[in-house]
């Protein structure tokens, strides 16, 4: 092929840009995901999200963890942070704290939250601290080589599961349901419409919020599985969903090829942890209680 | 910039050193603190759960101190100030957010008041073992602040230090007390907030088109932003380029590195915090800190009597070693004797400054409780031997 036969004859107009482009750093692409790698598909959603509920960009602020998906916060053009392995959540816990007109949102992988970071979710969830939690699921360790993650179902081959897995694995929406969480959704990456208006309705949720994303690695999961490309992931993702609102979480769990149960599954309101701080202190200090002020002053 | 009258209790007070402590982190500005329960320095965070709600900010208690030490760096880039108490195991579990801390330049301050160890060792006593740790305990080449405090007062004053140094340098500084400091109750006068010197976040005056976070000043140090001020900016552990973002070339490395190291040089040299008695004659200098160099003093004064040309260098800041210090003593003295609650930690440090000039003498002891004055006296008498 002649070099000449690549150029486009035209000039592409600034309005056919796609309208994600102002929300991501695009001085950082190309990004590291693979071809087919669902992750840049949850981000297209959360961009979308972002544009359709008018949030004021210069108080979103993400937090990521170590993995693939940790590196979200790397390519969204908002205040970002990429922590250490595990513990987006307490960060992101810290950071709502001292500035609470910050919307917070937590954008990791399974195996960051679930694994090493379990332990802050849980406790994050039963404080009903007002932090969005995106979890792309890929059911692997992905950038370390597909490794057995909590979430890896059973039969699976990975990298350090040769004859297959044969723990159970977590369902991660029941977990998120059983710890208190105000919101729980799960969608897959086919599901791009439901995630993108999932994200948009927790964006204007107070509390705890959950989403579960299930979200195809080509390279490391479907490959070595024989599961095939990106595409037949999709056909499996489209055929095998079924959508049932408000579906029994515990019911909810994943298999190696069966049926995904996606949805909303929960959706209430308690009250968040700075309103049970605020209040818990009004009532035992009346007006000595000082509404808090952490943000410190430059000179 | 002077403290915020809010957080003072000015006045004369009765204080033991972890309570005296709390006291410093309200009167610097913090506003901000997770913590995880450990003895023997619980009784910190507790202070400041009982006093925080009066005057405005937040203690929250975390499920471990994994937790506890990254939460207050997320609440830093809130544009609080923050801090975590901890003590050796907990201390332990903290290492990687150092780390984080001294990567991406975060300005907090963790305190460990030492305890017996190894591992859960002896949780109501006290040591000096810490010390190593508080320096390399992160994976790494980096660089951080270490302040050790041998009275309640001083747990009140040098924890402003450590605010005030922790903004200055964009660094995490570890207030380094032990079980005894902590837990002895004394005088501790805390100052009007007018006579408390405050250091202010440096937040920059650039506008976000031109900001960028990792630029060094002149002083090797960036300066800084809060989230939702609109800079969009990006923080991360990995290595990184001045813009903030993930940069893994030698290039890159090596010159970050290298000037998370070098920015804290002056601590070391002209900014070293240290007490200094009887070195002009001195013929042997002890060298000590925290709790330790309380019982040094006494062994000097027995000395003295003696007729022994003792001398006392009691060291304040202990990261960055003071060891230009150390060094220009070493081609005068004829030893130094090194009394520290450890099998022999910062002994090492003085060895490398004297370089052979003057003998070391470490007079280690594995922790518990403290040295006998007549104990250290002993290792000066053998020095001047």
């Amino acid at each position: 092929m002649n070099e000449a036969t690549l150029e486009i004859p035209y000039e592409i107009p600034v309005d056919a840009r796609n309208p994600v482009e102002p929300f991501v750093r695009m001085d950082r692409m190309p990004h590291i995901w693979c071809p087919g790698c669902g992750i840049g598909t949850t981000v297209n959603c959360f961009t979308r999200a972002l544009l359709d509920s008018q949030a004021n960009l210069d108080k979103v602020a993400v937090v990521s963890g170590i993995g693939c998906t940790g590196r979200v916060a790397g390519y969204a053009r908002l205040d970002s942070f990429h922590t250490t392995h595990g513990r987006a959540i307490p960060f992101a816990t810290g950071l709502k704290l001292s500035n609470p007109e910050l919307q917070v949102v937590v954008y990791s992988g399974d195996g960051d939250l679930f694994a090493i970071g379990g332990n802050h979710f849980i406790h994050a969830a039963r404080r009903n601290m007002d932090i969005k939690v995106i979890c792309v699921n890929n059911l692997t360790y992905a950038m370390t080589g597909g490794q057995t993650a909590p979430t890896t179902p059973g039969k699976v081959i990975s990298a350090t599961s040769p004859y297959g897995v044969y723990e159970p694995a977590f369902n991660l929406v029941s977990l998120a349901e059983a710890a208190g969480a105000a919101y729980v959704a799960r969608w897959t990456t086919y599901h791009v419409k439901q995630l993108a208006r999932s994200m948009q309705e927790v964006l204007a949720k107070k509390g705890f919020c959950f989403i579960e994303v299930i979200s195809p690695c080509p390279t490391l999961y479907q490959r070595r599985n024989k599961m095939g490309d990106g595409l037949d992931t999709m056909k499996y993702y489209k055929d095998a969903s079924k959508v049932r609102h408000g579906a029994r979480t515990s019911e909810c769990d994943l298999t190696r090829s069966g049926e995904i149960v996606v949805g909303k599954f929960v959706d209430r309101d308690r009250p968040d942890y700075l309103e049970l701080l605020q209040n818990q202190m009004t009532e035992t200090l009346g007006d000595r209680y000082a509404i808090p002020e952490v943000t410190c002053c430059s000179e | 910039m002077h403290a915020d009258p809010k957080g003072v209790l000015t006045g004369v007070h009765f204080l033991d050193g972890d309570h005296a402590c709390c006291e410093g982190t309200l009167a610097a500005g913090a506003r901000f603190s997770a913590g995880y329960p450990i003895t023997p320095s619980t009784e910190v965070v507790e202070r400041f759960a009982w006093r925080i709600p009066t005057v405005g900010g937040i203690f929250i208690q975390m499920e471990d101190e994994l937790a506890a030490s990254i939460a207050i760096q997320g609440a830093v880039w809130g544009g609080a100030k923050a801090f975590t108490v901890t003590s050796g195991p907990g201390f332990s579990l903290m290492m990687e957010h150092i780390g984080y801390a001294a990567m991406t330049e975060t300005p907090c301050v963790f305190v460990n008041v030492q305890r017996g160890g190894p591992s859960t060792g002896l949780p109501t006593l006290p040591a000096q073992a810490d010390m190593m740790q508080a320096k390399w305990g992160s994976h790494g080449d980096y660089s951080i602040i270490a302040l050790c405090p041998n009275s309640p007062q001083e747990c009140f004053d040098l924890t402003v230090t450590a605010f005030n140094l922790a903004e200055e340098f964009r660094t995490p500084v570890m207030m380094m007390l032990d079980e005894c400091v902590g837990h002895m109750t004394e005088k501790v006068v805390i100052p009007e907030a007018d006579q408390i010197a405050v250091t202010p976040r440096r937040f920059t005056k650039e506008p976000a088109e031109t900001f960028r976070l990792f630029e060094p000043q002149s002083d090797k140090v960036p300066d800084m932003v809060k989230a939702g001020d609109g800079y969009r900016f990006h923080v991360t552990g990995l290595t990184h380029d001045e813009r903030g973002y993930p940069n893994m070339t030698v290039d890159v490395q090596d010159r970050s590195v290298r000037r998370l190291h070098d920015k804290l040089a002056p601590i070391a040299k002209e900014r070293a915090l240290f007490e200094a008695e009887h070195l002009d004659d001195a013929e042997v200098v002890v060298v000590s800190y925290g709790i330790t160099s309380r019982v040094a003093q006494r062994a000097v004064q027995l000395a003295r009597a003696k007729g022994i040309k003792a001398g006392k260098f009691r060291i304040i800041s202990a990261w960055p070693f003071p060891a230009p210090h150390i060094a220009e003593l070493a081609a005068r003295v004829k030893a130094f004797v090194v009394p520290e609650l450890n099998l022999g930690q910062m002994v090492q440090e003085v060895e490398r400054a004297a370089a052979g000039r003057a003998r070391v003498i470490p007079v280690s002891h594995a922790g518990g409780t403290v040295h006998q004055p007549e104990t250290i006296l002993k290792a000066i008498e053998e020095a001047v031997r």
